[in-house]
C-alpha cells in the first residue's frame, strides 16, 4: 500500500511542477542556458532551429551526411539538432517526436525505414513543421521536399564497371544492404539491370550482409567457401565492401577479385587508391546533407523547393 | 539496529521514485519544454511499449527466472499481425492470432523451463533465437506494410486527448498489479520466487506458476508489438531487438530482485519511466547519442548496483 502511495505522490509532483511550468513559462524567463532560444519570441531575429534525425551515425556515409548539413546551417546561420536513431525506426520515431516538442522549425528525416516513418512525418505534419528527407524517402505523410542520389543510376554504373573489368565473362557474388531498405532495392536493381543481360556474367551469390562491415567479412567468407572461383563483387555500400576485402586478403585471393562498393567513403576511397578496391561509386553524402539544409533554409525564408533535388553520382576509381 | 536497517530499507524503495522526481526537476529547469503536457503524453507514449514487455518481466523475474525472447517474441507477433492484416484478415482476427501466439511463445518457454528443466537464461536465450529466425523467415527479411486503419489506432490513436498506448500501459499495470496483490495467482509467485522449494512443499502448483509468468510474458510482449506495429505503420523484421535489456533495465531500476520473490510492478512503471525520462529528457537537451548511450548504460549499472547492494 505504502508503495503506491509513494507512487501516486511522485506522479502529482510531477504533474504539480507540469501545471506550474505551463502556467508559469509565458511570464519567468527561461533559466536553461542550453536550450533557450530566449523566453520571449522575437520575431525578425530570432535564429531558427532545424532538427535532422538521422537513421545511424555508427556509418562514416551518415556521418558525412550530418558533417554536411551542419557546415550548411552554419554557413546560413541557422541551429541544427541532429539526432541518431542507431537503425531503430521505434527510437527514431520518439526522437523525432521530441525535435516537435522543441518547436523546431523544419525537419529533416532520413528515415531507417521508409513505411515506419510515416506515423512521424504525420506527427510532424500535424504541428505544422515541414519536413524534408534525406537519402531515404517516406512512404507517406506530406514531405516538402526529398534530397537523394539516383540509386538506381549508381547501382547501374557500378554493374557496367564490373562487366568492362572483368571483359564481360565470370562469376560475380553481390552482397545486399539492409533487406526493404529502399537503397538496397534500387541498387541492386540498378546493378542487375547492367549485369543480367550480359551472357558471359552469372550472378552466383546474393546475400544480405545489412550494410555492416562486420557483417560483410563474414558473409564473403561464406560465398567464397562455395564459390571460390569468384572474379568479382559488388557490395551496396563500401562497410560491406571492405569487410568482403577483409576475406577476400584473408583467403589469399588479393588481387584476383574486383570488389566495386557504393558511397565513397574515406577508407574505401584509400582502399581503390591503395589498388586493392576496384571502384566505389560517390554518392557524396555531405553534398545531400548541404542541399537538405539549403531546401530547409529556402522553405522558411518563403521560398519554394522541388519535390525531388538530385544528388549527382561519380564513379571513383584509381 | 533494526529501526536502522528499517531507515535504509525505507531509502532503498523510494529511491526510484526520487530519482524520478530529481530527474523531472532537473529537466524542468534545463529545457522550457519537458514540463509541458504534450511533452508528457509524449513521453508515456513512448515509455508504454517498453514499459508493458517490463511489466511481464517483471512476473519472471519476480519467479526468479529472466526472459530473453520478450524482443523476438514481439517481433514475431508484430509479423504475424500485419502479415494476416494486409493479407485480407479480418483485423480482430489478426490481432487475436498475434496475441495468442505470443502466449504459446510463452508457453513454451514455461515448459521447456519447468518440465526441461533448462534455466531461463538459456531457454529464453533459444526462443529468441527461434523467433527471431522465423520473424526473418515469415517477412522474407522485409517491412511488411498494408495495414489496415483499425490496427494503427493502438499506436496511434487517442482515446480523448490521451495516447492510446498510455492507455493500454496503464489497463495492463492495473490488471498485473491487481493480480498480484490481490489473488492467490499472485501470492504463489512471490511465494516460488522467494523459495520454490518451499512453496512446493507448502502446496503451491510452483511449475504451473512459473510457467504462467512466462506464457504472461509472451502476451504482454505480443501486446507490445501491437502497439509498436501501430506506431511503425508496419511490421518490422527488426523490431524489438535489445528491447529485453531495457525491459530488464526498468524491472531492476524499479526494485525487484534479480533474485527473485522482491518487489512489484509499480516499480517497474518507475523504472520505465526512469528510462524514458533520460531518453526524452537527453533528446530535449540535444547531447549527442553516443553520450545518450554511456548514460544509459551508467544507469543500467547503477540499478544493478542497487540490486547487489539490498
Amino acid at each position: 500500500m505504502n508503495r503506491i502511495v509513494r507512487f501516486l505522490v511522485a506522479l502529482l509532483t510531477v504533474a504539480a511542477l507540469a501545471a506550474c511550468s505551463s502556467g508559469g513559462s509565458s511570464k519567468t524567463p527561461s533559466p536553461g542556458p542550453s536550450t533557450g532560444t530566449g523566453s520571449e519570441p522575437a520575431p525578425t531575429t530570432q535564429v531558427k532551429t532545424l532538427g535532422l534525425a538521422v537513421s545511424t551515425l555508427n556509418n562514416p556515409f551518415f556521418v558525412d551526411l550530418r558533417d554536411g548539413a551542419l557546415a550548411a546551417a552554419d554557413a546560413a546561420g541557422v541551429k541544427l539538432i541532429v539526432m541518431d536513431a542507431q537503425d531503430d525506426p521505434a527510437k527514431q520515431i520518439s526522437q523525432i517526436e521530441d525535435l516537435i516538442t522543441q518547436k523546431v522549425d523544419a525537419l529533416l528525416i532520413n528515415p531507417t525505414d521508409s513505411d515506419a516513418i510515416v506515423t512521424a512525418v504525420e506527427s510532424a505534419n500535424k504541428a505544422g513543421i515541414p519536413v524534408i528527407t534525406v537519402d531515404r524517402g517516406a512512404n507517406g505523410g506530406e514531405v516538402a521536399a526529398h534530397v537523394a542520389s539516383d540509386n538506381v543510376l549508381g547501382g547501374r554504373m557500378a554493374g557496367e564497371l564490373i562487366v568492362e573489368l572483368i571483359g564481360g565473362q565470370g562469376k560475380v557474388a553481390e552482397l545486399e544492404g539492409i533487406p526493404g531498405a529502399s537503397a538496397a532495392r534500387d541498387r541492386g536493381q540498378g546493378f542487375h539491370e547492367a549485369v543480367d543481360g550480359v551472357s558471359g556474367i552469372e550472378v552466383v551469390a546474393r546475400q544480405p550482409a545489412d550494410f555492416d562491415r562486420a557483417k560483410g567479412l563474414t558473409v564473403m567468407e561464406n560465398i567464397l567457401q562455395a564459390n571460390p572461383d569468384i572474379v568479382a563483387v559488388f557490395a551496396h555500400n563500401d562497410e560491406m565492401a571492405l569487410g568482403a576485402l577483409e576475406a577476400i586478403e584473408a583467403a589469399g585471393k588479393a588481387g584476383q577479385i574486383k570488389v566495386v562498393g557504393f558511397d565513397a567513403t574515406d577508407d574505401a576511397v584509400k582502399a581503390v587508391q591503395e589498388g586493392r578496391m576496384a571502384a566505389t561509386v560517390a554518392q557524396k553524402p555531405k553534398d545531400i546533407g548541404r542541399l537538405g539544409v539549403e531546401a530547409a533554409v529556402k522553405l522558411l525564408n518563403g521560398g519554394q523547393v522541388e519535390a525531388y533535388i538530385p544528388v549527382p553520382l561519380e564513379l571513383v576509381k584509381k | 539496529m533494526q529501526a536502522r536497517v528499517q531507515i535504509k530499507d525505507r531509502v532503498r524503495q523510494m529511491g526510484p521514485g526520487l530519482a524520478v522526481i530529481i530527474m523531472g526537476l532537473a529537466l524542468a529547469l534545463l529545457s522550457r519544454d519537458f514540463l509541458t503536457v504534450s511533452n508528457l503524453l509524449n513521453l508515456l507514449r513512448q515509455v508504454s511499449i517498453n514499459a508493458i514487455i517490463a511489466c511481464g518481466m517483471t512476473l519472471v523475474i519476480l519467479t526468479g527466472g529472466i526472459d530473453l525472447s520478450v524482443g523476438s517474441v514481439l517481433a514475431l507477433s508484430s509479423a504475424v499481425l500485419a502479415g494476416l492484416a494486409s493479407g485480407g484478415t479480418p483485423w480482430p482476427l489478426a490481432l487475436l492470432a498475434a496475441l495468442a501466439l505470443g502466449a504459446a511463445l510463452g508457453l513454451f518457454n514455461g515448459v521447456v523451463i519447468t518440465r526441461g528443466r533448462i534455466a531461463p537464461f538459456v531457454a529464453t536465450l533459444a526462443t529468441m533465437a527461434i523467433a527471431r529466425g522465423l520473424t526473418l523467415v515469415y517477412t522474407g527479411g522485409r517491412p511488411i506494410t498494408g495495414l489496415p486503419g483499425a490496427l494503427r489506432w493502438p499506436g496511434t490513436g487517442y482515446l480523448g486527448p490521451v495516447p492510446a498506448p498510455i492507455i493500454i500501459m496503464v489497463a495492463v499495470f492495473a490488471l498485473v498489479y491487481l493480480m498480484l496483490a490481490h489473488t492467490p495467482v499472485g501470492r504463489f509467485i512471490y511465494a516460488v520466487g522467494s523459495n520454490e522449494e518451499a512453496a512446493r512443499f507448502a502446496g503451491i502448483p510452483a511449475a504451473r506458476v512459473t510457467a504462467l509468468t512466462y506464457v504472461l510474458t509472451g502476451l504482454a510482449s505480443a501486446l507490445a508489438g501491437v502497439i509498436l506495429t501501430g506506431r511503425l505503420n508496419s511490421a518490422q523484421p527488426t523490431a524489438g531487438a535489445a528491447f529485453e535489456l531495457d525491459a530488464i533495465a526498468a524491472v531492476v531500476l524499479g526494485g525487484t530482485s534479480l533474485a527473485g520473490g522482491q518487489g512489484g510492478v509499480l516499480g517497474t512503471a518507475v523504472g520505465a519511466l526512469i528510462i524514458g525520462i533520460l531518453d526524452n529528457g537527453l533528446n530535449l537537451l540535444g547531447v549527442s547519442s553516443f553520450y545518450q548511450q554511456v548514460a544509459q548504460g551508467a544507469v543500467i549499472l547503477l540499478a544493478v548496483l542497487m540490486d547487489r547492494r539490498r
